[in-house]
C-alpha cells in the first residue's frame, strides 16, 4: 500500500541555465500531492491532546471516555512510547508525549486515532488530564538566575558561547552602546504539518512525510519507537514550504505510534493554530552591544551579550547561539571581541531553526551599532562599513581566516550606487502609501528614509559536524535514448533542488533526459535542507556520482572501441580526441546499466574552543547587502517599504531563475520580521496563533527587489557556487530598520516595529 | 453542485466545508487548506465565476451553484490554462502550496479586468499569501498571463 | 448540526421563530471562522443565501434600502457613488475573495467592534431593519450595537436590510492596520459631511467594546463650522479647532490593549484620522462649491 506521490518527471538543462522547475507543471495544475493530500484506503486520522498550561505537573491521565468515543481506534499516552521517550536534534530532551511534566503551552500529552478527523478531535477533548499548575519561567534572564526553578536536569543554560578574541582590555576613542530586542518570528510555511504512516504488518512502518531531513527523522523515530532504522522507512511527500519549521519532529512519531498500535494507516494533519505550537520558532532575543572605534572609523573592539530565549526544549538552540555569537560583529574586521552568547530554557514555545539561523538576530544589533557609530563619528554609514569590511584573508573574531572572494565592500558599493526610486508622488495611488488601501494618508506626515545593512553567515554545518550527502546516479537506455536517474534523500522544500540535481547531471553527463527520483531513506543521507547547503553538498554528491558514471562510460568506450586516450562524453555521443563522433551513447550502452553511488564531503570544520570560541569552525561564508527605501507615516507610525535593493555573491548561479526567487523570497521574510511578524507570548501562552493576527506580508507590503547577483566563484566548492537561501533574510530587515530610523529620527531598537513604537 | 462541469451529489454531512468536500469527497486535492480561517487564500475557488474562499463556505451552500477548482482549468492533460502557463514560465512558485489559490484569484481578476495595471494586480491578489517568492515572480506571472490571454 | 435553507424570506422568518437559537449565515466570512476555530458549535444554521430579496437594493422613501445579503463587492461596484464612505470601508474588508461573499448584514449580525462597515453606518445615521414573523422594526445604527459582539436583535429576528440616505456630501473612511492589505482594524474612523443638514457624522471602530458614534466631536465641529460660517465661506477651520476635534474623537473611544495595538496608540491614531479625514472631506466640500 502506497499513497499517490508526485510524478518523477524528466528535465534537462545545464548548470547556469534558467531552467523552469520540472515540478511546476503538476503544481500549477493542482495535481502535485502535498503531504496533506495523501490518502490510502482504510486510513485513520490522528489528533493530539495538548497541554493548556505552559508549566505543570501531570497528576493523572484518564483515557477511558476518549476510548469509548465513536470511531476511536486508539488512545495513546507516554506509557505507549516503546523506545526512549526523548528526542531532539542536538540534545534528546523532549518527550514524544509528556509523562510527568509539561514545559510549554501546547505540548503533546496524548494521541487519538479515529475513523474520521472530527471523531478524533472530539475524542481528544475527552482525554482527561489533571495538572498541578506551576508558575512558568517566561523570561530568559530570570531563567538564568540561580534561584530559578530548573526546567531540565542540567539547569537552564542550554549553551553559553564565549568568544575571547584579541585584547580583552582594549579601549577606544569613540564608543557607542545599544540594547536591542528581537520578537519571536514564525516560519509559517503555508502547508501545515502532515504525514501518513503505514504499518508494514511486520512491526515496521513506512512514513510519507514533508520534512527537511529524512534521515535525522528516521534516526530519531527508530529511537523513540524502539525499532531498528531499517524498520522505519521514510519517503518525501510534497512540502508546502519549510524555512526551518520542519527540521524537528512534529507529528512523525505520533502518526507512527498510532499506525503501529492500530495496524492501520494513520494520517495526521495539523490545523493552522496547531501548527503554531507544532513546530519551533525563530529565537526571540535581547542583545547588548558596545562598539569601540578609532576617530578615523576603524573598529577597535566589540563587546556583546546576546541572550536568546530557547523555550522549553533545546531543538537546534545550541547551533543557533553559536551562529549568533560567531557572527556577532557582522561582516567587519574587528581585532578585539568579547562575546557572550547564551541561550536559556524557559517555559515559552520552543525555538530552533529558521532561515538565517542566529545571524538574523545579531544583524539587527550590529547594523544598528554601525549606524550609531557612523553618527558618532559623523561619517557616512556606508563608508564606515566599507572602511571596516571583511576581505579575503581577514580573520574573523573566531580567529578563522576567510579564503575565497569576500566582496563585502563591493556589495555595499553596488547597493549604494544603484539609482534611488522616484520620490513619493503627490496624489499617488493609495496602494503606494503607508497604510495602503486603508486610506490613512494622502501624503500627510509621510517621510522617506533610506537605510543600509550588510550581513553574513556560514553555509553548511559547522563546529566539526560530519557534513555529507549521498547520491546515486544510474545511466541506462530507455526507448533508445540515454536516461539518467538521480537518487538522493535531499529534501525539495520549494527551493528547487530537483531542478538543480537535474542540471548538474545534465551538465556532467551531457544527457537530455534526467529523472530525479523521489527522495527517500532507501539511499544514504543527504543531510538537511537547511544552512543553505543542499546545492553545495547534495549538488556536490550528484556531481561526484556523475563523474564516476562518466569515467565508467569512457572506460567502456575505450574497451569497446579499442581506442586509446582522449575519449569524451559529449551531447549523448562518444567523441574522439579529434572531436569526431565515434559512437552514440545509447548504442555504446545497449543493455548496459551504469550505476554509481558517491558520498560527498566538504572540507572539515573544528569545534569552538569552549573558553575562547576560537576555531576554524565554518566551511563557507555567504555575504549580502541590502538598501531599503521606506515611506513612514510619522504621525501614525505606519510603514510602506518602497524598494529593496540587494547585492549578493552566489559564487555561481546554478539556476539564475531560482537564485532570483531566493533573493526575493528571502527578503520578504526579512521584511516580515522587521515590520509585522511576531508570535506574541504572554505568560507562556501564544496570544495570536492564527493568520488573522500573526501577520505575513501580502503583495501590497512587498516592494520590488532590485538585484545585483555576483558570481565570483569559490575555489573550494562545486562549480564555485555558494549557498544562496539565507543571506537575503539576514540584512533585508536591518536595512529596513535603518531606513525607518532615518525617516523618523527615532532610535527604534525593537523588531518587529509596531506603530506605537514610532509615535508614542 | 456542479464542480468543473460535472454534477456531484449533495454532501451528506451538513457541517462539511466546501474545501473539505472538494478535497475529500470529490477527491480534488488541488484546492489547498493553509489556515481554515479565511486569510491565506490557498483554498480559493471560483463560485459562479467569482473567487471565494472555499474554507469559509459549507459545501451544502454550494448546492445549485457552479464551482471551478484548479483542476477545472485544464482538465485531463489539456494544455495549461494561460494563467497556469504564466506561473510556470515566470517561476511564479517555489513550494507551490499557494499556487492553485493564486491561479484561481488571477483567473477571476483577469476575467473582470483583462488588462490590469500593476496597482490593480497588487490589490486584486492581495488576498492570497505566498511565503516563498516574495511575490515578485507572481507579479510577473500575472502580467504574462494577461499577455497570454490576449 | 441542522442546516436549514429557506427559499423565501417568510420561510426564513418562520424558521427563526420556531428555532430562535438557530444561527443565520450569509457570506459566512465571520461565522465560519468561529466554527472552524471551534469557538462556536451552532446546533442549527439558517442559510440566507438563497433568499433573493436580501440581495436586492433600491430607493425607499428617499433612502436607499439595501438588502442584508448584498456583498461588499457589490457595494463597491454598484453603490460606490451613492455611499462612498461605506464603499471605502468595503474596499478594506478582508480580501477580494471575502468581499465577494461577505455582507453588511453579516457584519451587523456579528456586531464586532472591529466590523469595517459599522463606522460608516454610524456616521451616516443608518437604520437597521429587523424582521420576525411578528413584523418589522427599525433600529438606529447608534442603538444597534449593545456590547462586544452583541446587538439589539431579539432571538426571533433576522436582519432584513439597512437604510441610509445617499450621500449629499463628502464621506471618508480610514482604517489603521499593521499590514497594507487584509488586516483587521487596529482602529478605524468614518466621517460623513452633509451640507444640507449642516451635519458631520463620525463613527469609530475597534476602539471600544462596540463601534462608537463620536457625538461630542460631531457637535463640536458643527458648532465650529456654524460659528465661523465655514459652510458658507468654504474655507478651512483653524488648526486649533481641528486639534480639539481630534481630541474629542479620541476621547469618545474606550480602547483596550490587545494583540493588535495599545489603547494609547488607538486614541492617538483616532485623533490623527479625525483631523485628516475631516480635512479631506472639507477639501472636497470646498471644491464642490
Amino acid at each position: 500500500m502506497k499513497p499517490r506521490l508526485a510524478e518523477e518527471t524528466t528535465s534537462g538543462g545545464r548548470v547556469g541555465d534558467r531552467v523552469r522547475r520540472p515540478d511546476a507543471v503538476q503544481k500549477v495544475r493542482g495535481d502535485f500531492p502535498y503531504s496533506s493530500d495523501l490518502q490510502v484506503d482504510g486510513m485513520l486520522w490522528g489528533a493530539t491532546v495538548r497541554s493548556p498550561h505552559p508549566y505543570a505537573r501531570i497528576e493523572s491521565i484518564d483515557t477511558k471516555a476518549a476510548k469509548a468515543a465513536p470511531g476511536v481506534k486508539a488512545v495513546l499516552t507516554f506509557e505507549d512510547v516503546a523506545g526512549e521517550n526523548a528526542y531532539g536534534l542536538e540534545i534528546a530532551d523532549q518527550p514524544v508525549l509528556a509523562s510527568d511534566v509539561v514545559r510549554y503551552w501546547g505540548e503533546a500529552v496524548a494521541l487519538v486515532a479515529a475513523e474520521h478527523p472530527e471523531q478524533a478531535r472530539r475524542a481528544a477533548d475527552k482525554v482527561k488530564v489533571e495538572y498541578a499548575v506551576l508558575k512558568p519561567v517566561t523570561d530568559p534572564e530570570q531563567a538564568l538566575l540561580p534561584k530559578a526553578p530548573k526546567l531540565h536536569p542540567g539547569g537552564n543554560v542550554t549553551r553559553h558561547i564565549k568568544i575571547r578574541h584579541g585584547d580583552q582590555n582594549a579601549t577606544a576613542e569613540v564608543v557607542v552602546t545599544g540594547d536591542y530586542e528581537i520578537g519571536m518570528q514564525d516560519q509559517a510555511p503555508l502547508g501545515p504539518e502532515s504525514g501518513l504512516a503505514i504499518p508494514d504488518g511486520e512491526g515496521g512502518v513506512d512514513l510519507y512525510i514533508a520534512t527537511q531531513w529524512l534521515h535525522i527523522d528516521q534516526k530519531q523515530l527508530a529511537h523513540v519507537l524502539g525499532l531498528e532504522p531499517h524498520e522505519v522507512r521514510l519517503t518525501m511527500a510534497g512540502i508546502g514550504g519549510a524555512f526551518g519549521a520542519r527540521e524537528d519532529l512534529s507529528m512523525q512519531a505520533h502518526a507512527c505510534m498510532l499506525a503501529l498500535k492500530t495496524g492501520r494507516p494513520v494520517k495526521i494533519s495539523y490545523s493552522r493554530p496547531e501548527s503554531f505550537v507544532g513546530h519551533v520558532h525563530r529565537h526571540p532575543g535581547k542583545l547588548h552591544y558596545e562598539h569601540g572605534a578609532t576617530k578615523d572609523g576603524k573598529l577597535v573592539y566589540v563587546k556583546a551579550r546576546i541572550v536568546l530565549d530557547g523555550g522549553a526544549y533545546a531543538s537546534s538552540s545550541t547551533a543557533v547561539i553559536a551562529n549568533a555569537s560567531c557572527f556577532a560583529v557582522g561582516p567587519y574586521q574587528c581585532p578585539n571581541a568579547t562575546i557572550d552568547g547564551i541561550v536559556a530554557y524557559t517555559n515559552n514555545p520552543p525555538c530552533g531553526a529558521m532561515r538565517g539561523f542566529g545571524s538574523v538576530q545579531n544583524c539587527y544589533a550590529h547594523e544598528a551599532q554601525m549606524d550609531k557609530l557612523a553618527a558618532a563619528l559623523t561619517m557616512d554609514p556606508v563608508a564606515l562599513r566599507r572602511h571596516n569590511s571583511l576581505e579575503t584573508g581577514s580573520a574573523l573574531i573566531t580567529g578563522q581566516v576567510i579564503d575565497g572572494p569576500v566582496p563585502v565592500a563591493e556589495l555595499l558599493r553596488l547597493v549604494h550606487e544603484r539609482p534611488l526610486p522616484a520620490p513619493a508622488a503627490k496624489n499617488a495611488d493609495l496602494t503606494a502609501m503607508p497604510g495602503g488601501v486603508s486610506n490613512t494618508t494622502h501624503g500627510e506626515s509621510v517621510k522617506r528614509g533610506i537605510g543600509y545593512a550588510a550581513g553574513f553567515k556560514n553555509i553548511g554545518y559547522s563546529e566539526g559536524f560530519n557534513d555529507f550527502s549521498t547520491a546515486r546516479v544510474r545511466l541506462s537506455v530507455v526507448d533508445g535514448k540515454p536516461r539518467v536517474e538521480v537518487h538522493t534523500a535531499g529534501a525539495e522544500v520549494g527551493q528547487g533542488l530537483v531542478t538543480i540535481q537535474a542540471q548538474i547531471a545534465g551538465t556532467e553527463l551531457g544527457v537530455r533526459d534526467v529523472m530525479v527520483l523521489t527522495a527517500d531513506t532507501e539511499v544514504g543521507s543527504a543531510g538537511s535542507s537547511s544552512a543553505s547547503r543542499q546545492t553545495y553538498i547534495t549538488g556536490g554528491a550528484v556531481k561526484a556520482a556523475c563523474e564516476a558514471v562518466r569515467e565508467r562510460v569512457v572506460a567502456l568506450a575505450q574497451s569497446e572501441l579499442k581506442s586509446g586516450e582522449g575519449l569524451r562524453l559529449e551531447d549523448e555521443n562518444i567523441v574522439g580526441a579529434d572531436g569526431n563522433v565515434l559512437v552514440a551513447l545509447a548504442t555504446l550502452l545497449g543493455e548496459e546499466v551504469i550505476d554509481e553511488l558517491r558520498v560527498f564531503r566538504p572540507r572539515k570544520t573544528s569545534p569552538l574552543d569552549p573558553d575562547t570560541g576560537q576555531a576554524n569552525a565554518h566551511m563557507q561564508f555567504a555575504f549580502a547587502a541590502h538598501r531599503a527605501v521606506v515611506d513612514v507615516d510619522t504621525e501614525l507610525g505606519l510603514v510602506k517599504v518602497v524598494e529593496l535593493a540587494t547585492a549578493q555573491d552566489v559564487g555561481k548561479a546554478i539556476n539564475p531563475q531560482a537564485v532570483e526567487g531566493q533573493l526575493e523570497g528571502g527578503a520578504a521574510q526579512g521584511l516580515g520580521l522587521a515590520v509585522m511578524e511576531e508570535i506574541q507570548v504572554q505568560d507562556g501562552v501564544i496570544k495570536n496563533p492564527s493568520f488573522t493576527d500573526y501577520l505575513l506580508p501580502t503583495i501590497l507590503d512587498m516592494p520590488p527587489v532590485r538585484m545585483d547577483i555576483l558570481e565570483l566563484g569559490d575555489p573550494n566548492s562545486p562549480y564555485g557556487l555558494k549557498g544562496v537561501g539565507e543571506p537575503p533574510t539576514i540584512s533585508s530587515g536591518p536595512a529596513i530598520l535603518a531606513a525607518i530610523r532615518a525617516a523618523t529620527g527615532r532610535p527604534v531598537t525593537r523588531v518587529p516595529v509596531r506603530p506605537h513604537d514610532l509615535v508614542l | 453542485m456542479n464542480v468543473n462541469g460535472v454534477d456531484h451529489p449533495a454532501p451528506t454531512d451538513p457541517r462539511r466545508l466546501l474545501s473539505d468536500h472538494i478535497r475529500h469527497d470529490i477527491g480534488l486535492t488541488g484546492t489547498h487548506v493553509g489556515c481554515e480561517h479565511g486569510v491565506c487564500g490557498c483554498c480559493t475557488v471560483l463560485f459562479d465565476g467569482a473567487p471565494v474562499r472555499s474554507c469559509l463556505m459549507l459545501a451544502i451552500q454550494a448546492e445549485g451553484h457552479q464551482v471551478t477548482t484548479i483542476e477545472g482549468l485544464a482538465p485531463d492533460g489539456a494544455p495549461l490554462h494561460p494563467v497556469q502557463q504564466a506561473f510556470h514560465e515566470t517561476h511564479g512558485l517555489q513550494c507551490g502550496f499557494c499556487t492553485p489559490g493564486f491561479v484561481m484569484s488571477v483567473v477571476g481578476l483577469l476575467k473582470q479586468n483583462p488588462d490590469p495595471t500593476p496597482e490593480e494586480i497588487d490589490e486584486g491578489i492581495s488576498g492570497n499569501l505566498c511565503r516563498c517568492t516574495g511575490y515578485a515572480s507572481i507579479r510577473r506571472a500575472v502580467l504574462r498571463a494577461a499577455e497570454l490571454s490576449r | 448540526m441542522e442546516f436549514l435553507q429557506p427559499a423565501t424570506w417568510s420561510e426564513a422568518l418562520a424558521m427563526k421563530a420556531a428555532k430562535p437559537e438557530a444561527v443565520p449565515i450569509a457570506g459566512g466570512t465571520d461565522l465560519m471562522v468561529e466554527i472552524n476555530l471551534d469557538h462556536r458549535r451552532p446546533a442549527t444554521i439558517i442559510d440566507l443565501t438563497h433568499i433573493k430579496e436580501l440581495t436586492e437594493w433600491g430607493m425607499d422613501d428617499g433612502r436607499l434600502r439595501i438588502g442584508a445579503g448584498v456583498t461588499y463587492a457589490r457595494i463597491i461596484d454598484e453603490l460606490g457613488d451613492r455611499l462612498p464612505g461605506l464603499a471605502m470601508a468595503s474596499r478594506t474588508v478582508g480580501s477580494p475573495q471575502i468581499r465577494n461573499r461577505g455582507t453588511v448584514g453579516g457584519n451587523l449580525g456579528t456586531a464586532s467592534p472591529a466590523g469595517d462597515a459599522h463606522p460608516p453606518l454610524l456616521a451616516t445615521e443608518a437604520i437597521v431593519e429587523l424582521a420576525s414573523t411578528k413584523g418589522t422594526r427599525q433600529v438606529a445604527a447608534n442603538e444597534f450595537f449593545a456590547g462586544p459582539k452583541k446587538n439589539a436583535m431579539r432571538a426571533d429576528e433576522l436582519i432584513a436590510a439597512f437604510l441610509v440616505e445617499p450621500a449629499r456630501g463628502p464621506q471618508q473612511f480610514s482604517k489603521v492596520g499593521t499590514r497594507n492589505a487584509m488586516v483587521i482594524a487596529v482602529c478605524s474612523l468614518a466621517l460623513a459631511v452633509d451640507p444640507k443638514r449642516k451635519h458631520v457624522g463620525i463613527g469609530i471602530g475597534s476602539a471600544g467594546p462596540t463601534p462608537i458614534r463620536a457625538a461630542e466631536a460631531e457637535t463640536f465641529i458643527q458648532e465650529v463650522l456654524e460659528e465661523h460660517r465655514l459652510w458658507e465661506r468654504h474655507v478651512h477651520c483653524e488648526p486649533s479647532a481641528l486639534k480639539q476635534f481630534g481630541e474629542l474623537v479620541a476621547a469618545a473611544a474606550k480602547p483596550i490593549d490587545d494583540v493588535r495595538g495599545t489603547a494609547d496608540y488607538r486614541r492617538h491614531a483616532l485623533a490623527v484620522l479625525a483631523r485628516r479625514t475631516f480635512r479631506w472631506a472639507w477639501d472636497d466640500y470646498r471644491k464642490s462649491k
